[in-house]
């Protein structure tokens, strides 16, 4: 259905081709994942499908992809638009019109589809995504899984053989990725739809994969295989398969039941041991106390009645699904909404009257967008500024991105940064003041795992060091690794407040993927399984 | 539906029992034609709330639906303004009621005719008062158009030929609420860098990064939209083509040179029909350019009898007041000299009256909860 035939692809303005020697085929009604660290060329590669690369943007294409039999050379986006449905990284940036049903027949209408077919259509595809109820809805009012969904939906009404995702789960809590992803499987399954999908998150997706199409490096030519077998050899993997690498099963689980299976041995030998406790930091003092808070947004009420504290040295997972208000709960430690009720007090001082010179003394938030927190056009310029913003001493900045970020330099402009590399400058901007409160907000976005660990260290010296963390997330597996207490939130309110293993292990949507393999075993990610068998070896 | 009265009264509005955007606009512009005709304050207020309650008893709650309220405080600042100007600058109406008097600026000679302070009359704030409220239930009757109809649906009910235009606009139109999202999220990153959130400097200092932010989301829409097939074009033949030039070029000309004809003093006599025979070539040089588009139309608004009727009830009001304007000029627009209560003309009145015919035939929103909405 997919044919990259000796595909090379180079940019201008490039040193190095973005693609060499890409050479496989997609069978039709397979589901086919691409994986690989971020900036190997995913995005290119998919491109290429829908030819949007090199049509739209620019560059020389060597070889030849076809799609259903055409030809991507000689058929431009639109002409393809009949076979290949794509959805890029962010489905806001993919809409036309702005209500529900006018979006799913947008693309029918351009195709000149008679009325009594769109008509059909849009009810069938209403029905198959679960939109129904949304269908007159305007799409800004929509919450992120319904808009992926839409997203979706709207390249499906054309009845597209191949359907081809950027991304499609990782902005999304755990429940809203599972909503998707069965929707996808269903299509794979009872239309035959061919699906290529690219995707960080592995442990979403990569047991539903009947291929798996590795991109190892830049430049690097694409392996293609079967699952179990390039999880083997892949740099990026999920813990599940971090878990039989170290246990040696074979063949490797990709899936958690797979993974229980095979698990019995593992489990009756760490029977009688338990993972080394973390200990959360004892009654020091409180950084933030937020006591009865209520925040109103527009017409509704976004908290209600929270109760936090956050004591330095710990580190707090804030979990929910999307919308639950786990970014008004960080902007108010900020200072960015009022409460309507209750007090919030940040090393002392309330902050929505503190003057922001003030605040980022007492507290620094990382934003979703990293880019948002940087303005100037150089590395060199943006510590500069941040020193000065901070009131710290010259060149304190400058020496944080250093040590967390080695070997960048100064000229660099902060838009050729990797997504990580982004993350890495923000932090160091942010930890110029030197807050004693950190707060990330949905920090693992877009990361590969090799970005997502030195993340994790860094974050856990900085804990170590005496920084109180809160971070908003999706990513149980990053919650486990570096929480000591995770909050969860519904709704705007503290639905379960306490240690990581017991609030994670007793939800299966918050669950990481070892704790349900290792069920009812107390252990939460690969490092602790792996120092534990360590320890048995040595003993 | 139930009930032996069922029949007479509104269903509850649907995509398609959905009112044709344009029998709003219409009725709107019929209310605004009606404004436009008198300068009667309780005439115009009675206009402001027919065209209120119908806004309160059909609006939907999506965001156009919400415009209304900054529709009513640009009138009301239009009116300030007009009162302000001319107590500040005077007026050339005559009076004999001062109310108090404004320290007069004395202007150079070159600036004669201009007066700045001075004393203010009674009379001279009424008659900005009556000519401001116009303006503002002008403003009001666009503001209640815009509420009660999506826009984007009276753009998708444009000739084909016009389609690409129309969708330019929509995406416009969805812009700009991301716009204001983005400089609301970057004036909250501002406040982490410890520089001031507030203020004419902030908005300037995040112009950049927000524009930058748009051209980089219009770029991706713009792979979107191509993936999409927006554009595929169907074969016309050449003849076609030249013909439909020909068409729209001469029949835009020939609306202009009849306007001129019916505007200028000479040319009454072939003022209408070069105009007339202009709008038919141009229609037809579109209708024949919508060949080149092989789009066709998802569940496009029907005009029923119900947008007849709100249609109606537009023109009439607009009619019947145009009417009595002509027949009664004192009470449509009373004079502010001598100074004197306004009275409310009584068939006027319940001419304006006929404008609320759409609350009642038009098809009932439902109450949506705003459950589910991102937070």
């Amino acid at each position: 259905m997919i044919r990259f035939d000796h595909v090379c692809v180079s940019y201008p303005d490039a040193a190095e081709p973005a693609l060499r020697a890409v050479d496989f085929t997609v069978p039709e009604g397979e589901l086919c994942l691409l994986v690989g660290p971020s900036g190997v060329g995913k995005s290119t590669l998919l491109g290429a499908v829908s030819g949007l690369v090199p049509h739209f943007t620019g560059g020389t294409l060597h070889g030849r992809v076809t799609v259903a039999g055409r030809d991507t050379r000689t058929h431009r986006p639109r002409e393809l638009a009949d076979v290949v449905g794509t959805v890029g990284q962010d489905p806001l940036a993919h809409f036309v019109t702005d209500t529900v049903e006018d979006e799913l027949a947008y693309g029918m209408e351009s195709l000149g589809l008679p009325s009594d077919v769109m008509r059909r259509r849009v009810e069938e595809t209403l029905d198959l995504l679960g939109l129904a109820e949304l269908r007159d809805r305007p799409i800004a009012t929509l919450s992120g899984g319904q808009r992926q969904r839409v997203a979706i939906g709207s390249v499906l009404t054309v009845h597209p053989k191949v359907l081809v995702l950027d991304e499609p789960t990782s902005a999304l809590d755990p429940a809203a990725a599972e909503e998707v992803l069965a929707v996808l499987q269903r299509l794979v399954h009872d239309l035959g739809t061919t699906v290529l999908l690219a995707e960080h998150r592995l442990e979403r997706v990569v047991q539903y994969a009947d291929q798996v199409v590795l991109l190892p490096g830049p430049g690097v030519p694409p392996v293609a295989g079967d699952p179990a077998g390039i999880m083997a050899v892949s740099p990026v993997f999920p813990p599940v398969v971090g878990l039989g690498r170290l246990a040696g099963w074979s063949p490797l689980p990709l899936s958690v039941r797979d993974a229980r299976r095979a698990a019995r041995p593992l489990r009756e030998r760490l029977a009688d041991r338990g993972p080394v406790p973390v200990v959360p930091p004892q009654k020091t003092a409180p950084v933030a106390e937020v006591s009865g808070l209520s925040v109103r947004r527009g017409r509704i009420e976004a908290l209600h009645g929270v109760e936090l504290t956050v004591r330095a040295g710990e580190t707090v997972a804030l979990m929910g699904r999307n919308g639950a208000g786990k970014s008004t709960l960080l902007g108010t430690l900020t200072g960015l909404h009022e409460p309507a009720r209750g007090t919030v007090r940040v090393g002392g001082a309330v902050p929505h009257r503190t003057a922001p010179r003030e605040l980022v003394r007492r507290v620094g938030l990382v934003p979703q967008e990293p880019r948002d927190l940087l303005y100037a056009d150089t590395v060199a310029a943006e510590c500069l500024a941040a020193d000065q913003d901070a009131g710290a001493a010259p060149g304190a900045c400058r020496a944080l991105v250093t040590e967390l970020l080695p070997g960048v330099p100064d000229q660099t402009h902060p838009r050729d940064l990797s997504e990580g590399q982004r993350l890495a400058l923000a932090l160091a901007v942010v930890l110029t003041a030197r807050p004693p409160l950190l707060l990330l907000d949905e920090p693992t976005r877009g990361l590969d795992y090799a970005a997502k660990s030195r993340l994790v260290t860094r974050l856990r010296a900085l804990a170590a060091d005496g920084h109180a963390i809160v971070l908003a997330t999706h990513d149980v597996e990053l919650a486990a690794e570096l929480a000591h207490r995770v909050v969860v939130l519904a709704d705007g309110e503290v639905v379960a407040d306490g240690r990581t293993a017991e609030v994670v292990v007793s939800s299966p949507a918050f669950a990481p993927q070892v704790a349900k393999v290792l069920q009812p075993g107390p252990w939460l990610t690969v490092p602790q399984v792996a120092a534990a068998l360590a320890d048995e070896a040595r003993a | 539906m139930t009930g032996p009265r069922g029949w007479l009264r509104q269903p509850a509005a649907t995509r398609s029992n959905a009112l044709h955007a344009g029998a709003w606009w219409l009725w709107a512009l019929g209310l605004a034609t009606a404004a436009s005709r008198t300068s009667n304050p309780l005439l115009l207020l009675l206009l402001v709330a027919v065209a209120g309650y119908v806004v309160a008893a059909r609006r939907t709650d999506a965001p156009w639906g919400r415009s209304y309220g900054a529709f009513l405080k640009l009138g009301l600042l239009v009116l300030m303004l007009r009162v302000v100007f001319a107590v500040l600058l005077g007026s050339p109406i005559p009076g004999t009621h001062v109310l108090f008097r404004l320290p007069e600026v004395p202007l150079p000679q070159w600036a004669q005719g201009v007066r700045l302070g001075g004393p203010v009359r009674a009379e001279q704030v009424l008659f900005a008062l009556c000519d401001g409220l116009k303006l503002a239930t002008l403003l009001v009757c666009v503001g209640a158009a815009n509420a009660l109809a999506n826009p984007a649906r009276l753009l998708r009910s444009l000739p084909a030929a016009l389609y690409e235009a129309g969708v330019a606009v929509v995406v416009a139109m969805t812009f700009a609420p991301n716009l204001v999202a983005d400089v609301q999220r970057l004036r909250a990153a501002r406040r982490m860098r410890g520089r001031a959130d507030r203020g004419f400097r902030a908005l300037l200092q995040v112009g950049l990064p927000v524009l930058e932010g748009a051209l980089e989301r219009s770029v991706a829409l713009a792979a979107a939209m191509d993936a999409r097939g927006y554009g595929r074009t169907a074969e016309v033949p050449p003849r076609v083509r030249r013909l439909t030039a020909a068409l729209t070029l001469g029949g835009l000309l020939g609306v202009c040179a009849g306007t001129y004809g019916l505007l200028a003093a000479r040319g009454v006599g072939f003022g209408v029909p070069v105009l007339a025979l202009g709008l038919l070539a141009a229609l037809a040089g579109l209708w024949l350019g919508g060949r080149r588009s092989v789009r066709t139309r998802y569940r496009p608004d029907r005009w029923g009898a119900r947008a007849w009727l709100v249609t109606a009830s537009g023109v009439a009001v607009a009619a019947l007041l145009s009417h009595a304007a002509a027949s009664d000029p004192a009470a449509l627009n009373p004079p502010v000299v001598p100074l004197s209560a306004p009275t409310l003309p009584l068939w006027p009145a319940a001419a304006v009256l006929l404008g609320l015919l759409p609350a009642v035939v038009a098809p009932a929103p439902p109450r949506s909860d705003s459950k589910g909405a991102e937070r």
